[in-house]
């Protein structure tokens, strides 16, 4: 498990695991399932793209998916922010299917990209990989408190002059990003999976924020480190272990949090 | 006309069949998913096509019909949403997430294991992009009884139904059991979901549930006026996307037809923006309020 061919697995999950975990954190509090949803699959098309024209492939996933974050913050602003995110969200799909299709490498291909490939990465891919996962986070530390704000306190954070169209749009790049680099690693639909459960069973067992973010980041690396362990061993696609757990961890976030407000009834929102 | 219908493309089965069942669902799809829209449960909607993806690949790994497990997929789905969701927005965003996640996860286990079990090759590609001109003619009498099913239920829901998705706090005044008139509802989008899982695959069958409503709702205010016009965009673009398809096998010197999905979803794009600059007038307040 732990041999040579594995070790570029386990180096890339974990950036992956702690990067889902401070960006979904932030996901998760403004309620931007929809939208992280939307943007990896935008990371799909430009692999399909960069398949197809014979690029790197982080290039084709970093322009595509920051392209798709671009469009829905620039087309939500018009219209209604889940119609457009769905909207853009099938037309990445048509087109990373349509792209797929003109090459021969249709069948495995579509679910590699979809579903993660574990052995997918390369030790070439480790560095940009791990480079743009700093940037990542150090980009969400700067927008840290404008950020919690706009979450939290909407009304306040509009009162004090922060320009909330443009952060969010800031925020969905950084999601793009983020999503780039890790969907060779667990697939565009599963990179979801990791941004939304382990942070929605963090935020529901505690409500303060960095704690919070900690907690996060901890319970997406037990997810990945895991899904991988239990991929190696059942020879079972990491993705479902992935969603599969996510989901595990929210109940039982979710739980937790009901049994303890039985004692005090207090409201879990931050 | 010979430059626009490709030869064969009226006496071939394979395209009887496209067309009455990339009709019919588009038509139901677009009937249901004006609601949905107006409800604001894009996201929903859309995870319960996945929740379908799960249910279709699980369906074939049993040796049934694809149709049964998209149907009953998306029926546990919405019910799951249902139980999870909490009343609060945000709380209904992650729970929803949290099906979908859940859902895709399982999917990729059934498509993996439908394709090391050896039955079906290009299993993932069929299910989640659909495979329009290789459905069965032996599948339409189940296809239209489904749609019948759907819009009936919608219709007998209309009235209640309309009003709890345009003002909840009134329905709930007036008696109307909102929660029930949910579910029901979730029921019916279920079912058309699984409809349109088999045109253009469960991932893109969202763009029949979102873009021709979302495009009609732009167009008129009238919820009558607006399923009218969902309806006929919703055929207008899967007739068109068939068609389009059938012919791209002839362009260009490679021979090989481009997907009808990406077609179907190209057209559903470009009617939603061209819906939105034919309406131009009104300076929305929404829009002043966020910049």
């Amino acid at each position: 498990m732990f041999s040579s061919f594995m070790v570029n697995a386990w180096a890339s999950g974990s950036i992956v695991a702690v990067l889902a975990g401070v960006v979904g954190f932030f996901v998760v509090l403004r309620g931007a399932a929809f939208q992280a949803h939307a943007i990896p699959n935008g990371a799909f098309a430009g692999a399909a793209f960069a398949n197809l024209v014979g690029i790197d492939p982080l290039i084709g996933l970093a322009i595509f998916s920051v392209g798709a974050a671009l469009g829905i913050g620039v087309l939500g602003r018009r219209g209604r922010g889940d119609v457009v995110t769905a909207l853009a969200l099938v037309l990445l799909l048509a087109l990373g299917a349509l792209f797929l299709s003109r090459t021969s490498a249709y069948g495995p291909e579509v679910f590699s990209l979809l579903f993660g490939e574990l052995l997918g990465v390369g030790t070439s891919q480790l560095l940009p990989v791990g480079l743009l996962a700093v940037a990542c986070v150090a980009t969400i530390g700067l927008l840290f408190r404008p950020l919690m704000l706009t979450s939290v306190l909407g009304e306040v954070a509009e009162a004090k002059g922060i320009p909330i169209a443009r952060l969010q749009g800031a925020f969905l790049v950084v999601v793009a990003l983020a999503t780039a680099m890790t969907v060779p690693v667990v697939g565009a639909l599963l990179i979801f999976a990791l941004m939304i459960g382990p942070p929605a069973a963090a935020r529901s067992l505690s409500a303060r924020p960095m704690v919070g973010i900690a907690l996060s980041v901890l319970l997406a690396l037990v997810t990945i480190w895991s899904s991988i362990a239990s991929s190696y061993l059942t020879d079972w696609p990491v993705g479902f272990f992935v969603g599969v757990l996510g989901a595990a961890l929210y109940a039982i976030g979710r739980g937790t949090a009901m049994l303890a407000r039985g004692q005090s009834r207090r409201h879990d929102r931050v | 006309m010979h430059w626009l219908f490709e030869p064969g493309f009226f006496s071939s089965g394979p395209v009887h069949v496209a067309l009455v069942i990339g009709g019919v669902s588009g038509v139901v799809s677009a009937l249901v998913g004006v609601f949905t829209v107006v409800r604001g449960q894009a996201f929903g909607g859309h995870a319960l096509t996945d929740v379908s993806t799960a249910g279709g690949s699980g369906a074939l790994l049993l040796g049934l019909t694809p149709l049964t497990g998209f149907v009953a997929g998306g029926l546990l789905g919405g019910a799951a949403m249902e139980a999870l969701g909490t009343e609060h927005e945000r709380g209904r965003d992650v729970a929803t997430g949290i099906v979908l996640g859940a859902a895709t996860g399982l999917a990729a286990l059934f498509l993996y294991l439908d394709a090391t079990s050896g039955a079906t090759s290009g299993t993932a590609q069929q299910v989640l992009f659909g495979s329009i001109f290789v459905v069965q003619s032996s599948i339409l009498p189940a296809v239209v009884v489904l749609a019948a099913l759907t819009v009936a239920l919608v219709a007998a829901l209309y009235r209640p139904l309309v009003l709890s998705t345009v003002s909840p706090e009134i329905a709930a005044a007036r008696g109307v059991r909102v929660r029930l008139i949910g579910v029901l509802y979730m029921a019916a989008l279920a079912m058309s979901v699984g409809l349109s899982s088999l045109t253009i695959g469960t991932v893109l069958s969202t763009a029949l549930l979102i873009g021709p409503p979302a495009a009609a709702l732009q167009i008129t205010r009238s919820m009558g006026r607006a399923l009218l016009a969902a309806a006929l965009i919703g055929v207008a673009t899967t007739w068109l996307g068939v068609l389009l398809s059938y012919d791209s096998f002839d362009w260009g010197s490679s021979h090989e037809a481009m997907p009808v999905s990406f077609f179907v979803v190209a057209l559903v794009f470009a009617a939603y923006l061209a819906a939105g600059v034919s309406r131009r007038r009104p300076a929305r307040l929404r829009d002043a309020e966020v910049r």
